[in-house]
């Protein structure tokens, strides 16, 4: 199986501090994958720098869109990293607050649309079938995602269980071959957390796209996950199964501090 | 050689007075990240100000070095109370809100205070009387620089020192460093933010209403819009330097006066405000974190 | 009860008499004393100090009172998809008002130049204009969040296009008319490049400047643009080559400024819920997230700036037509200011809301003549007071609703 995300060797500095320090990463199609490490180990430096807000320092990265062939992907425009197949979500919520829930989704659909200002004042055919097109697609993405009381709502006013919800829906709706999700759970209780996990592996098995996630909350990663990386001081400290990565007496020191095995 | 040292000179004056001004905006930024364009307005009070004390005590028989001070104090402490109570009432609401709430605030009041004046005084230009007195020990070097000159880029010379001091070594200013830095964790040392937040307007306000003063009696006239060019340029002189960085401000400041006074020297005077907003408009493309700024990291 | 009610109210009191007092102190010189130097006499103005005393006393009950509210409209706005509403609110989204209250305006607006004098149409053909620019100056700073403090230059940009070609080419106001949109867009396009990089407040300061610059360039470069006596001479609008008197020319650019109100509107209210308005909805509501969802940041602003930018030039190129001279000084930044305070009252992202802010920072002045000087006062206090209170405007920018029927099969 070839993977559909690679970095190889990535690094970044920020000044003199190694966020990332020559990190290697493979993601493979249909499986999920998670990333965890403790707090500052530069998990989130580098979805950052695979979704292009950062450039990174050296190394590259890789993408192969199933159907598609293997393409270099290394510093292009945030926009461009979406366009080609891998949406994200944020760490802290970043929904648009004042615009309602459905919009917040059909946002999502921009990339793979395309009318604009001549369109936009003269409602053309075309357009207008294309508008319709976004709603319906996007209101088909909240009904699964489970969103469908508030859709006119300001997207402000959502719970925070369902804010996070949305933000994974908008990302789903810019048609993704891999979903990062920054720390999903983050902020949930038990139960939002259960139908997070149900959701994610919904992603993964009806829609078909694979994820990759950063995840603190143990219990849902090892549930969840097919294979998990672990890192830490901006390194790669292991990868394996879940199972492996359980026994692994590395991880553990990283996590429980030193002297474990004493 | 001569009109090279006399538009050095020239530029010099200048800077420091972009740089008594500048210093407001930098101090500003590096606490509350705002761009209080109503700081250049502050300046104008102050020279309002002092142009009114002067006017009364001359006019009660009073002259020379004594009305100077005076002047200036009372110049000094009201704009000292204009700067606080325009944060008060135009930002401190604000702290919360969207960026650009408070910044379209600031250009609401800079808008009110230049009106109010408008107003409440004139809209001729006031003759102001030149307060500063006579340096008898720079009669041999007359030609390049006179006493005005050479006061006020002393004066700006040493209160630049006394303000790093402050800065520095007092707990007032080791409290404005740390709220700079991170004002939430300023805060949970117990640090009173709001009261450094008062404070940093107060002493930028002071600063700016010194210039005012020395530049009124440099110039010669005053009117309600002077505040609007002098804000503009002294805040290019803080963006110049790097916004939040002191000494910034004042590299910058020299840089943009001694800049427009050979460029209008040297090449035409007709487009000598032009200069400055050029010079803006060029770091912020190229350099915007300045001369002596860091690059601010985005927070994602 | 009553006993928190009243240490609550001399609470009120005595912050009241601390905030009268500071400020009677604060205002005293620049409000009462007047220094005559020419004359050598002092002018006290001891009741101004009164008034100061007095006006503050009463309106720090009034702040006080709008605090609290201003917290409670907040969270209003917050809930503001449904819930109460304000009654203008109620104007503009229900129907069943709404459609009586246009049909009215129409009426009004039909009939106004033949019931009042050149002036009172020319004052309402000015009105209309800011109208129009109001809404240009929205669709950049309402809807894509970028605070452009220069917005004067494309105003200007249009008018010189008129003044020049018309000067040197002899060409007409309805070849000028498009001509002078494209001018001002390519401006806006121009200044747009370079500052792309630029964020918030930075952004605001060098459309400040940009602004600055274009009105020092035509005030000094007099063999392009004749200095600051300026371009006079311009012809007004012609209609199939009649010959029109001064009541007619007016009567026909208030007609003329009529049609391009209701296609502005016609224009911004389509994009609004579009797919480009959406995109510039998002660039304001969050940079980075708008980016990660596959928007070309770059693209969105320009479009902002070359769509809000149009409008202007198309409203300079009337201008220089209903004035029939232009000069720099018609190009401050105080006219920037003025369009901005518009929207800000108006509220961002609210039409019906920015045309009413225009109609009554232009037409207040005009008709309350006590007004006239404090015309400019005026708007530096509603900026201010806009935002503590009211940030979303008097008429908050209601989203789009769509409907479904969740049917079952």
């Amino acid at each position: 199986m070839n993977p559909i995300l690679e970095a190889k060797n990535l690094s970044m500095n920020f000044g003199g501090l190694k966020a990332l320090d020559r990190v290697d990463i493979d993601v493979l199609p249909g499986q999920i994958t998670a990333l965890i490490g403790p707090n500052g180990a530069g998990k989130t430096t580098f979805f950052n720098c695979i979704t292009g807000i950062y450039s990174p320092t050296g190394g590259d990265i890789f993408i192969t869109p199933s159907g598609g062939g293997r393409k270099k992907i290394t510093g292009i425009n945030i926009h461009k990293v979406t366009e080609n197949g891998v949406a994200r979500t944020f760490q802290n919520i970043r929904i648009f607050p004042d615009m309602t829930v459905l919009e917040n989704v059909m946002i999502g659909r921009h990339c793979r649309t395309e009318a604009g200002v001549l369109g936009a004042i003269l409602r053309d055919k075309g357009t207008m079938t294309e508008e319709k097109a976004i709603v319906a697609r996007s209101y088909e993405i909240l009904k699964k995602i489970g969103i469908t009381e508030h859709v006119n709502l300001l997207a402000r006013n959502l719970p925070y269980g369902a804010q996070r919800r949305l933000e994974i829906a908008r990302a789903l709706a810019t048609d993704p071959f891999l979903l990062l999700l920054d720390e999903p759970a983050a902020g949930m209780n038990p139960q939002e957390t259960r139908d997070l996990e149900a959701l994610i592996i919904s992603i993964r098995d009806e829609w078909e796209i694979s994820v990759f996630l950063i995840e603190h909350d143990m219990r849902l990663v090892m549930g969840l996950s097919d294979s998990v990386y672990v890192m830490d001081y901006g390194e790669m400290l292991a990868r394996g199964t879940p199972q492996e990565i359980r026994q692994n007496p590395e991880v553990i020191k990283a996590y429980l501090g030193e002297d474990v095995s004493a | 050689m001569d009109y090279f040292l006399e538009l050095l000179i020239g530029g010099l004056t200048r800077g420091s007075i972009y740089a008594l001004i500048a210093l407001g905006y930098t101090m500003v930024y590096g606490i509350i990240e705002l761009i209080n364009f109503a700081h250049g307005e502050i300046y104008m009070i102050g020279a309002f100000t002092a142009l009114i004390v002067a006017g009364v005590l001359a006019m009660s028989g009073m002259s020379g070095l004594s009305v100077l001070i005076l002047a200036s104090v009372v110049a000094v402490i009201y704009s000292a109370a204009y700067g606080f109570t325009v944060e008060k009432v135009a930002y401190k609401p604000l702290r919360h809100a969207s960026r650009l709430s408070p910044l379209i605030s600031a250009i609401g009041m800079s808008i009110f205070l230049q009106n109010y004046v408008l107003v409440a005084q004139t809209s001729d230009f006031l003759p102001f009387p030149n307060l500063l007195p006579d340096l008898p020990f720079l009669a041999n070097y007359v030609g390049f620089i006179g006493s005005t000159e050479f006061i006020i880029i002393g004066t700006t010379a040493v209160i630049m020192v006394l303000l790093t001091l402050l800065i520095k070594f007092t707990r007032m200013g080791k409290a404005m460093r740390a709220t700079a830095q991170d004002r939430n964790m300023a805060m949970l040392v117990g640090v009173n933010v709001n009261r450094v937040i008062s404070n940093t307007f107060i002493i930028g306000s002071a600063l700016a209403a010194i210039g005012g003063v020395l530049i009124a009696s440099h110039v010669g006239r005053i009117n309600f819009y002077i505040g609007f060019l002098a804000g503009i340029k002294a805040f290019t002189a803080a963006v110049l330097g790097g916004i939040g960085s002191i000494p910034g401000a004042v590299l910058g400041a020299l840089v943009l006066g001694c800049t427009e006074s050979f460029a209008t020297g040297y090449v035409s005077s007709d487009y000598e405000d032009v200069f400055a907003f050029v010079l803006l408009i060029v770091i912020l493309i190229i350099k915007p974190s300045g001369l002596l700024g860091h690059k601010p990291t985005q927070k994602v | 009860m009553s006993t928190l009610n009243y240490t609550k109210y001399m609470e009120g009191m005595k912050q009241a008499v601390v905030v009268s007092l500071w400020f009677m102190f604060l205002t005293f010189p620049i409000m009462v004393i007047r220094v005559n130097t020419i004359e050598n006499i002092i002018e006290w103005r001891w009741m101004n100090m009164l008034y100061i005393g007095a006006g503050s006393f009463i309106l720090s009950f009034v702040w006080r009172k709008m605090s609290g509210r201003g917290i409670s409209a907040r969270k209003e706005s917050i809930g503001a998809q449904g819930g109460r509403k304000f009654y203008l609110q109620r104007l503009v989204s229900e129907k069943r008002l709404s459609l009586p209250a246009l049909g009215i305006v129409a009426v009004i607006a039909l009939f106004f130049p033949f019931v009042s004098s050149i002036y009172q149409t020319n004052i309402m053909t000015t009105a209309l204009m800011y109208v129009v620019l109001g809404l240009g100056l929205n669709i950049v700073v309402g809807q894509a969040g970028l605070l452009n403090l220069g917005y004067v230059a494309f105003y200007a940009a249009g008018a010189y296009t008129y003044a020049l070609l018309y000067h040197h080419f002899g060409v007409g106001f309805w070849l000028a008319l498009p001509l002078g949109a494209l001018a001002a867009t390519v401006l806006g396009v121009l200044l747009a490049l370079p500052v792309l990089r630029l964020q918030g407040d930075y952004l605001a300061i060098v459309t400040l400047g940009f602004g600055e610059i274009t009105r020092l360039v035509l005030e000094n470069w007099n063999e392009f643009s004749y200095g600051p006596s300026g371009i006079s001479g311009i012809p007004r609008p012609g209609l199939f080559g009649m010959e029109m008197d001064m009541h007619e020319a007016t009567v026909y650019l208030y007609f003329l400024m009529i049609l391009l109100c209701i296609i502005t509107i016609f224009v911004v209210n389509r994009l609004q819920d579009s797919r480009i308005g959406r995109a510039l909805l998002a660039l304001r509501e969050d940079e980075i997230a708008c980016q990660a969802m596959g928007i070309n940041k770059t693209m969105v602003k320009l479009t902002a700036f070359a769509l809000g930018s149009t409008w202007a030039g198309l409203v300079g190129v009337i201008f220089a037509a209903k004035t029939t001279f232009v000069n720099p000084a018609s190009f401050t930044f105080l006219e920037s200011a003025m369009i901005l305070s518009i929207v800000v009252l108006g509220g961002t992202g609210s039409i019906i809301g920015i045309i009413i802010g225009a109609l009554l920072l232009i037409l207040l002045p005009e008709y309350l003549r006590a007004f006239g000087d404090y015309r400019m006062l005026l708007f530096g206090i509603i900026m201010v007071i806009m935002m503590i209170f009211r940030p979303q405007g008097i008429v908050t920018g209601v989203r789009k609703t769509y409907e479904f029927h969740t049917e079952e099969k």
